[in-house]
Order: C-alpha cells, then sequence, then structure tokens
C-alpha cells in the first residue's frame, strides 16, 4: 500500500488516482499507524514551506516520517513541495526542513548578468538525469516534464542529485538518497512519461 | 530548455462548453469530459477551465467535474470562476487544479490574491486581466465578463498584480475574443514587458501562426485560445483540435530564433 502523506495542503487527490491508474493501491492519510505501515510514501505539496511544515508538525507527523523513512527505510517520493520539505530549510519561510538532503531551498533567481527571468518557473522543460537513476528507468531522456515553482534545490553533495533542470541557475528537478527520492517537478502531471516515472517508483525493490 | 506553452481555453456555462464572440453570442460547443478526454489523449501543455457565469451567479465552478477533469487528466490546468474566498481556492486545488484563475475579484477586492499567494504559494495564483478598447481606442481593464470599467493603464494594473502576488498573467483582448483575427500583439508585448511573471496571451487566435507571433512577437511565454481548439472551418463546425507535435515545434521552434541569433552572433 502506497500512503500519500495527507498535510493539508494541495493536490493529494490527483497523485492518489494516478496510482489507482497504475493498479496500485493507495491511500491519503495523516494517520501516523499508517505512514509506519505503508510500503511506500508519497509526499506531495502545494502551498508555502512553512505552512506545509507547520501542518506536519501540527499533525504530530515529523517524528512518524522520521521513524518511516530513515529508520525503517520505506522509501519516500517527494514532490514539488514535497521535494523542498526534505531539505533543511527554505528562503520561503524559517521553519527548518526535515533535513534528509544535504541542500537548501533557494529563490529562483536571474544569474549575475545572466538574461531576465520570469519566475515562477511555469511550464514544460527538460533535464539532465544521473546514468542508471530507477526513477527515469526506461523513459525517453529529451522528455519535458511540468514544472511549477519560483524555489528550487540546491544540493551540497552532487551525489545526491538524480537529476538537474537550468532555468537561470542549474537545480536539482530530481534528488535521491539511499530510499528517499524527490522530484521538483509534477510527475502526476507529466504526461505518460511522467505517470511512467510513478510507476517506477511503485516497481522499486525496496 | 524552458518551452512556451499552448493552452486551450474551455468556458463552462452550467454544464456544458460554450464560446462566444467577444464575450457574447455563446453557442454550446460540447461536454467538457469529452472535450477533456480528447485533450488529455492529444498530451496538451496545459488547459484552462473557465466558469463564466459563476461570478454573476455568486458561485464557484462545480467541485465534482473539477475532480473528473483531475483523475482524466495527465497535464496540469488551471480554473477560474467566481472565487472570492481562500476556503473556495483550496477546495478547488485539493480537487485536483494546479492552479486558481481570477478575474473580478482580483480587481475589485485585490486582497485575494496575496491572501491566494500566501496560502498556495504565487505560482497556484494567476490573474487575468481583460482588456476591452474605448470608444477613443484607449484599452481599459475591464471585470465583470466586461461589464465594469476599470483601470485605463493596462501595464500599472498588471504590476499590480504581480506585485500582489499574482504568479501568471492572463492578458486577454475582449476586443479580439472568438474573432479569430489574430492576438492584440501590442498589448500582449507591453503586459509581458511590464512583469516578470510568466504572461499567457489569450483572444483572437485563428491559426497557428498567431500562436507563432504572439510567442515572438508579442514575447509571450504561452499562447492560450478557445475557437481555434472546438471550431473548424468557415462554418464554425465543432472540433476539438490542437496542434500535432511538428506543428507544435514550429509554433515554439521559431522561438528560439534568440538564441540561434546568438549563435551566430558568436560565429561571426
Amino acid at each position: 500500500m502506497i500512503v500519500v502523506v495527507d498535510h493539508g495542503l494541495g493536490n493529494l487527490r490527483s497523485v492518489a488516482m494516478k496510482f489507482a491508474r497504475l493498479k496500485v493501491e493507495a491511500a491519503v492519510s495523516a494517520d501516523p499507524a499508517a505512514i509506519l505501515g505503508a510500503d511506500k510514501l508519497v509526499l506531495p505539496g502545494v502551498g508555502s514551506f512553512d505552512a506545509a511544515m507547520g501542518n506536519l508538525r501540527a499533525a504530530g507527523l515529523v517524528a512518524a516520517l522520521n521513524e518511516a523513512v530513515l529508520e525503517r527505510k520505506i522509501p519516500i517520493l517527494g514532490i514539488c513541495l514535497g521535494m523542498q520539505l526534505f531539505t533543511r530549510g527554505s528562503e520561503e519561510g524559517s521553519l527548518p526542513g526535515l533535513g534528509w538532503i544535504d541542500g537548501d531551498t533557494r529563490k529562483l533567481v536571474p544569474l549575475p548578468g545572466g538574461e531576465r527571468l520570469r519566475v515562477p518557473h511555469v511550464g514544460w522543460n527538460t533535464l539532465t538525469a544521473r546514468e542508471g537513476s530507477p526513477l527515469f528507468s526506461g523513459i525517453a531522456p529529451g522528455e519535458r516534464y511540468y514544472f511549477v515553482h519560483s524555489y528550487a534545490v540546491f544540493c551540497d553533495d552532487p551525489e545526491q542529485v538524480a537529476a538537474e533542470t537550468t532555468y537561470g541557475p542549474t537545480f536539482a528537478s530530481a534528488v535521491r538518497r539511499g530510499n528517499i527520492y524527490g522530484a521538483q517537478f509534477h510527475p502526476e502531471k507529466s504526461h505518460h512519461h511522467g505517470l511512467a516515472m510513478l510507476e517506477n517508483f511503485t516497481r522499486l525493490a525496496d | 530548455m524552458l518551452v512556451p506553452r499552448v493552452i486551450p481555453v474551455l468556458l463552462l456555462r452550467g454544464r456544458g462548453l460554450v464560446k462566444g464572440v467577444r464575450f457574447k453570442k455563446h453557442v454550446y460547443v460540447g461536454d467538457p469530459m469529452n472535450a477533456v478526454r480528447i485533450f488529455d489523449d492529444k498530451e496538451v501543455d496545459e488547459l484552462l477551465i473557465l466558469d463564466i457565469t459563476a461570478t454573476a451567479e455568486g458561485r464557484t465552478p462545480p467541485l465534482d467535474l473539477i475532480e473528473r477533469v483531475a483523475d482524466q487528466c495527465l497535464m496540469p490546468f488551471g480554473v477560474g470562476g467566481g472565487v472570492t474566498r481562500v476556503s473556495e481556492a483550496r477546495d478547488i486545488l485539493s480537487a485536483g487544479a494546479e492552479k486558481i484563475c481570477l478575474n473580478t475579484a482580483a480587481l475589485e477586492q485585490p486582497d485575494i490574491v496575496s491572501r491566494l499567494a500566501d496560502a498556495f504559494g504565487r505560482q497556484s495564483v494567476v490573474v487575468c486581466l481583460d482588456v476591452k478598447k474605448s470608444w477613443t481606442g484607449r484599452r481599459e481593464v475591464v471585470s465583470r465578463c466586461a461589464g465594469r470599467k476599470l483601470s485605463g493603464d493596462v501595464a500599472q494594473a498588471a504590476r499590480d498584480m504581480a506585485a500582489r502576488g499574482a504568479g501568471e498573467l492572463i492578458v486577454q483582448s475582449v476586443d479580439r475574443d472568438g474573432t479569430m483575427e489574430g492576438y492584440d500583439i501590442e498589448l500582449t508585448r507591453a503586459v509581458s514587458r511590464a512583469v516578470d511573471v510568466p504572461v499567457i496571451a489569450l483572444g483572437g487566435a485563428g491559426s497557428n501562426e498567431d500562436l507563432r507571433r504572439v510567442l515572438t512577437e508579442g514575447e509571450a511565454a504561452a499562447a492560450a485560445a478557445g475557437s481555434l481548439f472546438v471550431f473548424h472551418g468557415p462554418r464554425r463546425a465543432v472540433l476539438i483540435t490542437y496542434p500535432d507535435k511538428a506543428e507544435l515545434e514550429a509554433i515554439r521552434g521559431t522561438t528560439t530564433h534568440r538564441n540561434q541569433q546568438y549563435e551566430w552572433d558568436c560565429a561571426t
């Protein structure tokens, strides 16, 4: 059973429905017991960093997520803001993040002396995936994914970057650290290859 | 590289889809879910669904329909119509939409823009500026389906909405709506240059060439259209269409013209 973690903000239902389309059992839940008992977890997110972190804290889910992900090693996929919550923190807010990925979430700004940059970064963009990255297995390298965000993840350790995208700066459009996976784009809204990425996640062995 | 988007716009009236000319003479063009299924098959970049009677009827778009669209769609979509409260926007986003599109509320009580941006992030908030020429030829921002005149300074209204937290702006020419005579390029370019958020052009598209032109000459980040994607032929028979992959490359490809120019410059 895949549990889509409910932190009270955004697009939980449409993520869960995509798993239904893949014939994988999925439920939306904010219950710590369900999170600890899941085969896999998904942390979606629309909204602002502090609102989402605040909701996770208020619902008592931070401890459950830490135990599920760091101790029980349950695979988790963070989507958009969900992935940003994996970092130490965000320029968008003041609350600390989950700190699972060694990196920070920063506002997208033009490179010094660079061209004008329209922010938010909205639309279809390509990415460069690390070779052998399981989430992108079987997906054509030139595919574009749907992004809609003003803040982006910058990792300290290039080993934790699963894919990169350039919009002004080059940022981590996907991350991976062991059982922790994240995507800045929306696989659930990225046509059939996005669905294929979700399917890859459901097929991860551990 | 980020590519400019091509966005079909569906106008909802009651439970049916309609399309008009200059915000009037709306005709029924079909069932919304049928259109959404076809656009999903065609893998469109994004959809925009606007409930054009919601504000006048003091309600928001039907949530069950938004849920069905979200379940069907493997692409993002925005929803507009009658939203005046954070709780209403939350319901629409929870139903599966990516973005809330504001028009009348944003212009008449602009606080709602910043409240939605604070609650959901500015990337979830789109403001549509409807622009109509007065009898003197001056462009004015209008609300309530072009029923009320507001600012005469379109660029300033655009900057104001972006400053309040709009993550994207739609600039719609009421005068071109449904005419299929081409976008108001000058208007689109003026708004694109006034703000640093993406600008979506709407109103007047009648050909793929119109889409290409508004993305290049109009400097828009996205080209949205209604009639072009729902009508076919001189008799305006209803037929849902969308540019195929090769046509899309042509519409978008020329927008990399600046990069090509740059490479040329480097070579010389």
